[in-house]
């Protein structure tokens, strides 16, 4: 069984549901209680845009055990176009194709599986555009 | 009308060559070629299925279709590799999308066919009026047979169909199947690649079925072929449908736009549909398009589409088919091939 948290985060993770504060209008990716810029507790909802840029990125060459057969891949933290950093898997490219500042789109994908039987768990990757 | 208010298809970016299967395996790759009109065909990533698949198309449906995903009322997902052999595909697509929880959801199987099949119900629903707007794709990541002919061919991609009333793109002018029990291709519960029965799968099974619904609805419509500015018909390989095609008395014109299958390969579920999409990416309002599918077992959807005006507001909301078969293609050897599509044994 996935763990409960998969099931609890799959507004953001499949959606990219956010909350925006009513008061400042800051974007808080998950959502928070208390509203980081103003300390207020109002939001609406809100989703985060699709596009983004690369702030900094790593090549991950020794991967845990469930991702040792995509070696090497890349890990960036993302900004979006609401101004919201992600960290997140670039996908569909090579680890030198990579460079800060280079546009991105989020997709939805594959995370991972719990083995050939388990539950496959999907959410948002990032790929070159 | 009823009809098309938003369509879109997604197609993995990487890809193998004829040359490169037909060498792994000791095979002539120009005979290939010239005999199955095939150059490479997409590979889903390691992280793509039929799920992923239909989710990017999908968005890219309603980024077309510009309606709110909680008025979508129905969502069929048509495939022969639905990741799950219980569970459906369908509610993970409904929830990434936003379209839960007021919906009804299934999938669909039927080999090739089942995308059109989603569609088919999807426009029933509307016409029904049992709903606003449903939503029907088409989407596989096939496999083939290591060395085995469908190995060529089999590949991944889907495309998205919403229906509703208004602001439509395309009107369904008539719809019609043509369906009888044959054994031309099939894969047995468990069974991890399908097979087929060799002299089963040309006349008696595609051909019978696509001329058998292209005749019929022709017919019940009162279209002639010239009528049409586009036909498309489901691409096992490259040859069929244009055989198929001309027979009916269609000409290479007006099949090349969705005759997308050298570049894309067979995608199954999403063959006709995303031919289809390809063809909704160039056609003018007031064009008549025929789309014909076929899936083994066997049976085929035909269904006469005509262009509104709405076509030309659209069309450019969402990256077109061309751009995803021309653009960013990264190229495997057999091997990556092989890892890619789970192909190597390996310890849990
Ligand atoms: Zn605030």
């Amino acid at each position: 069984m996935p763990s409960p948290g998969y099931r609890r985060e799959m507004p953001q993770r499949y959606r990219l549901e956010a909350a925006k504060c009513k008061k400042c209008g800051k974007v808080s990716f998950p959502p928070r209680l208390v509203c980081s810029g103003c300390g207020s507790r109002e939001f609406d909802k809100t989703k985060l845009s699709d596009n983004g840029k690369i702030v900094t990125y790593t090549t991950i060459r020794v991967a845990p055990a469930q991702f040792t057969t995509q070696v090497p891949y890349s890990i960036a933290i993302v900004e979006v176009d609401n101004g919201v950093r992600i960290t997140t898997q670039v996908v569909d490219c090579k680890p030198e194709d990579l460079e800060i500042g280079k546009k991105v789109k989020l997709v939805f994908r594959k995370l991972y599986s719990e083995g050939h039987t388990g539950i496959i768990c999907y959410g948002y990757k990032a790929i070159l555009i | 009308m009823i009809g098309i208010v938003g369509y879109g298809s997604y197609l993995p970016r990487y890809r193998i060559k004829v040359e490169d299967i037909a060498h792994q395996w000791g095979r002539d790759s120009e005979t290939i070629k010239r005999g199955l009109l095939l150059k490479e065909k997409t590979v889903p990533g390691l992280d793509e299925d039929t799920i992923t698949i239909s989710v990017e198309a999908a968005k890219n449906a309603l980024k077309r279709a510009g309606i709110d995903p909680g008025e979508i009322g129905a969502l069929y997902i048509g495939s022969e590799s639905h990741p799950y052999a219980v569970k459906p595909s369908g509610t993970v697509v409904a929830e990434a999308l936003g379209v839960v929880p007021n919906v009804h959801i299934a999938d669909y199987e039927f080999a090739c066919k089942a995308g059109t099949e989603a569609m088919f119900v999807a426009y029933g629903l509307v016409k029904a009026d049992l709903v606003k707007y449903a939503m029907g794709v088409g989407a596989d990541t096939s496999q083939g047979a290591p060395g085995d002919a469908l190995e060529f061919s089999a590949s991944a991609g889907g495309s998205a169909f919403i229906f509703g009333k208004e602001d439509v793109v395309a009107d369904v002018l008539d719809t019609f199947s043509y369906t009888t029990d044959t054994p031309d291709f099939w894969r047995r519960e468990g069974a991890f690649y399908p097979l087929h029965g060799g002299r089963f799968t040309g006349i008696p099974a595609y051909f019978k079925h696509v001329l058998g619904a292209g005749k019929a609805i022709l017919e019940r419509s009162g279209y002639k072929p010239s009528d049409f500015a586009y036909a498309i018909f489901h691409m096992p390989n490259g040859k069929f449908p244009l055989t198929a095609g001309k027979k009916l008395g269609f000409t290479k014109e007006q099949m090349e736009p969705g005759w997308i299958v050298p570049l894309m390969g067979n995608t199954y579920s999403g063959s006709s549909p995303t031919g289809f999409s390809a063809t909704l990416d160039i056609a003018k309002p007031k064009d008549l398009i025929l789309l014909v599918s076929f899936g083994s077992g066997a049976g085929s959807d035909a269904f006469i589409f005509k262009m509104t005006d709405r076509i030309n507001e659209v069309r450019d909301k969402a990256e077109k088919l061309k751009s995803m078969l021309e653009n960013n293609r990264i190229y495997l050897d057999y091997g990556q091939y092989a890892k890619y599509r789970g192909k190597i044994i390996m310890n849990e």
